[in-house]
């Protein structure tokens, strides 16, 4: 029982950090269309800020809580330098996209190691973090606590910004269909920099939240892309409320794939069923409906 | 009608592209330790200077990647030893010239740059290599070439190459040892844990037959891909398996999340301990001492030995460095590693690849953790073997050591149980 409950909280652990880097992906990705590789990059960011932070203020406890959001806001500034210099030119052309960004995410990592050394560094977990809490005789810890916390609180504060905000209004327009909201006077230009700032921004605040984790080093970010982006492609293009489900259900399975094979075995389980889930459901768990004629 | 039928299309053709495209990214990830088949027709005619006032020798060590933790104190060492050697007159009368290259954490990388250092900066010999994995890439560079790799990290044994002397401790000197003393201690049952790479997975084996024999129940084994910073459901299993140890071959960064989600899960050392081959005092402070409380290691050196020569080799290397820095077994073999190939060498009265293996056996050295003898039949050296426990400074205390220096048996020969074990 006890094993079953530890696996329960491990599984439902790993959706939180796969929604949390997913997040800001469905965002830029799932709505806006735009294969940003160098998500990962803002991710990796997003630690540094955490490191960093611990570095100035000593602190471990409140050096976290103010590098969440200074790693929400360098990672969306990061992510608005990168849509006003590179993306904007190539909307629409998601190859281009693709291996424009993808050199981004290169260069990103070695300016990451030319600043903060190659070997990776540590991020000190507050002591209110460090443990555990027993909780019918399981023990869960207390930092995937957090980060479980952490995750229901952005997605809750995105899907409030998307379906109640003004500017949550314009981005489902745009989402549905740009050329109609632009003639009913939305700028879409305006409308996509402010989306890229909050799913890059994201992306920051589930660096910070890694750190927890693991070690902090430039290749961070590119051990989670891969899985960022399928949480977004299994999730349905266009939709938080798919990803949210993608997340945990990965999360789940691969707890279960984990813990009766091994894992490496978890990963190729966890992709074959992926892919036949694409096959049975190409458009994911969600897709939008639109009347775009495109 | 027509044209709106056309999204599902689209979207389909997208999520398979992205799919396309997130398993070759996963797939970089892998590349395999593929050594170019061209290394056989490398020249074997040595084009090494030695009529000069120098000589060149190459430092081949990762720095950068997820080695690098490790890595880069071992190339701090033999910086060390270089410079000690130089000051001291150098070996056969010449100064060392060092070129050093960085391996990046890929064998495939190793590979290269061993090829670089023999053939186009034509270095004596090569001191460096960590991981299995960038051993087993380098050595037919080494063998095709017909030069000298210089390996200072305890490995899993049944190698042994003419062209590479093991500095570091091989299976007989370190695991079973290990073993032996987890026996004595009254452990009935074992977890294994480590990096999905050669050398947990032929360690393992060893151990499996070690307790096969030895009536030590298995309770589980679990590997991950290096770098995995993903240990709930393995701790999970470590913690439901119940078993009276565990023993980890977790290599780099790993360990940082292992040990984190361990005494996150509310193990102990007192009730679980956790004996580990590849943590030394480097890699606690990268860890947190805090989360390695009274864990086990096994090792050839700790920098708490106290020995007149540790004292010197430890002080040397405080002053060098800052006084923050600590010393660590794989270092100590780096170090040792170039001494014995100066000894070799003057002992020799020559660099020659075969004047060196012909002359290697018998070679010793005053090392920092005791007399070391080059063995030379196997070109391992004989150690002692050592059981720490991690302190709460995170340095390491002796808690127990064999009788003696435990003579090289890379093939695990003097042990019928390890038989069939191939190699």
């Amino acid at each position: 029982m006890d094993v079953v409950v530890g696996q329960l909280f491990a599984g439902l652990s790993q959706g939180s950090i796969l929604i949390l880097i997913a997040l800001g992906l469905a965002l830029t990705f799932g709505q806006m269309g735009v294969i940003n590789m160098a998500h990962g990059e803002f991710i990796m960011a997003g630690a540094y800020t955490a490191y960093v932070m611990q570095g100035i203020l000593g602190d471990a406890g409140i050096s976290l809580l103010i590098a969440i959001p200074m790693g929400f806001l360098i990672g969306g500034v990061m992510g608005v330098i990168l849509e006003a210099v590179l993306i904007r030119h190539m909307y629409g052309r998601p190859l281009d996209t693709l291996l424009v960004t993808w050199g981004v995410s290169l260069i990103l990592q070695q300016l990451a190691r030319d600043i903060f050394g190659a070997p990776n560094v540590d991020v000190g977990s507050p002591s209110w973090l460090q443990g555990s809490v027993e909780v019918g005789g399981v023990a869960l810890a207390s930092a995937r606590l957090f980060i479980l916390a952490l995750a229901i609180a952005c997605v809750a504060a995105l899907s409030a910004i998307i379906r109640f905000t003004s500017l949550g209004r314009r981005v489902r327009a745009v989402v549905q269909n740009r050329e109609l909201a632009e003639t009913v006077g939305i700028s879409t230009r305006r409308t996509d920099r402010l989306t890229f700032f909050i799913g890059s921004g994201l992306a920051g605040v589930a660096g910070v939240a890694l750190t927890l984790l693991g070690s902090t080093g430039p290749t961070l970010g590119t051990n989670y892309i891969v899985d960022a982006f399928l949480v977004v492609v299994v999730g349905g293009i266009g939709q938080i409320r798919g990803a949210l489900i993608a997340a945990f259900v990965l999360g789940l399975l691969q707890s279960v794939f984990q813990y009766s094979t091994t894992a490496s075995m978890a990963k190729v389980l966890l992709l074959i069923a992926i892919v036949i889930f694409l096959q049975v459901r190409p458009q994911g768990i969600f897709s939008v409906r639109t009347r775009s004629l495109a | 009608m027509a044209k709106t039928s056309q999204l599902p299309q689209k979207s389909r053709l997208l999520s398979l592209g992205c799919l396309a495209l997130v398993s070759a990214l996963a797939l970089t990830g892998c590349g395999g330790s593929k050594v170019g088949s061209d290394t056989a027709a490398a020249n074997t005619s040595s084009c090494v200077k030695t009529d000069g006032d120098t000589i060149k020798i190459g430092f081949l060590n990762s720095r950068s990647g997820t080695m690098a933790i490790s890595e880069n104190t071992v190339y701090a060492a033999l910086a060390m030893a270089k410079d000690e050697i130089n000051a001291a007159g150098g070996v056969n009368g010449k100064q060392l010239e060092v070129v050093a290259e960085d391996g990046a954490s890929e064998p495939t990388i190793f590979a290269e740059k061993a090829q670089k250092l023999i053939s186009s900066d034509c270095v004596a010999a090569v001191f460096g290599g960590w991981t299995s994995a960038s051993r087993k890439a380098m050595l037919p560079v080494f063998e095709g070439a017909n030069s000298l790799l210089y390996y200072p990290v305890q490995y899993e044994g049944l190698e042994a190459s003419k062209n590479i002397f093991y500095t570091g401790a091989t299976t007989n000197q370190q695991i079973i040892p290990a073993l032996d003393y987890l026996k004595e201690k009254g452990v009935k049952s074992l977890f294994l844990v480590g990096s999905d790479y050669v050398f947990p997975r032929t360690a393992n084996k060893e151990i499996k037959a070690y307790a096969d024999a030895n009536g030590i129940e298995i309770k589980g084994e679990e590997y991950t891909p290096l770098g995995s910073t993903d240990f709930a459901t393995i701790v999970n299993k470590v913690k439901g398996a119940k078993a009276d140890a565990v023993f980890n071959t977790l290599n780099g960064d790993s360990n940082v999340a292992f040990f984190k989600e361990y005494t996150n899960a509310g193990l102990k050392a007192a009730t679980m301990p956790v004996v580990s081959v590849s943590i030394a005092e480097e890699e606690v402070q990268g860890i947190g001492a805090a989360n390695l409380k009274d864990q086990l290691t096994a090792w050839n050196y700790y920098q708490t030995l106290d020995t007149p020569v540790n004292k010197k080799f430890v002080s040397d290397f405080k002053a060098k460095y800052g006084a923050d820095r600590v010393t660590s077994d794989p270092m100590e073999a780096a170090y040792t590693s170039l001494y014995l190939w100066k000894a070799t060498a003057e002992k020799a009265k020559s660099f020659a690849v075969p004047d060196i293996q012909a002359a290697a056996g018998g070679v010793s050295f005053e090392a920092p953790e005791g007399t070391v003898t080059i063995n030379g039949d196997n070109h391992h050296i004989a150690k002692t073997a050592l059981i720490g426990q991690i302190q709460p400074d995170g340095l390491i205390k002796t808690i127990w050591s064999s009788d003696q220096a435990i003579e090289p048996d890379p093939f695990l020969k003097t042990y019928p149980w390890a038989a069939g074990l191939g190699g």
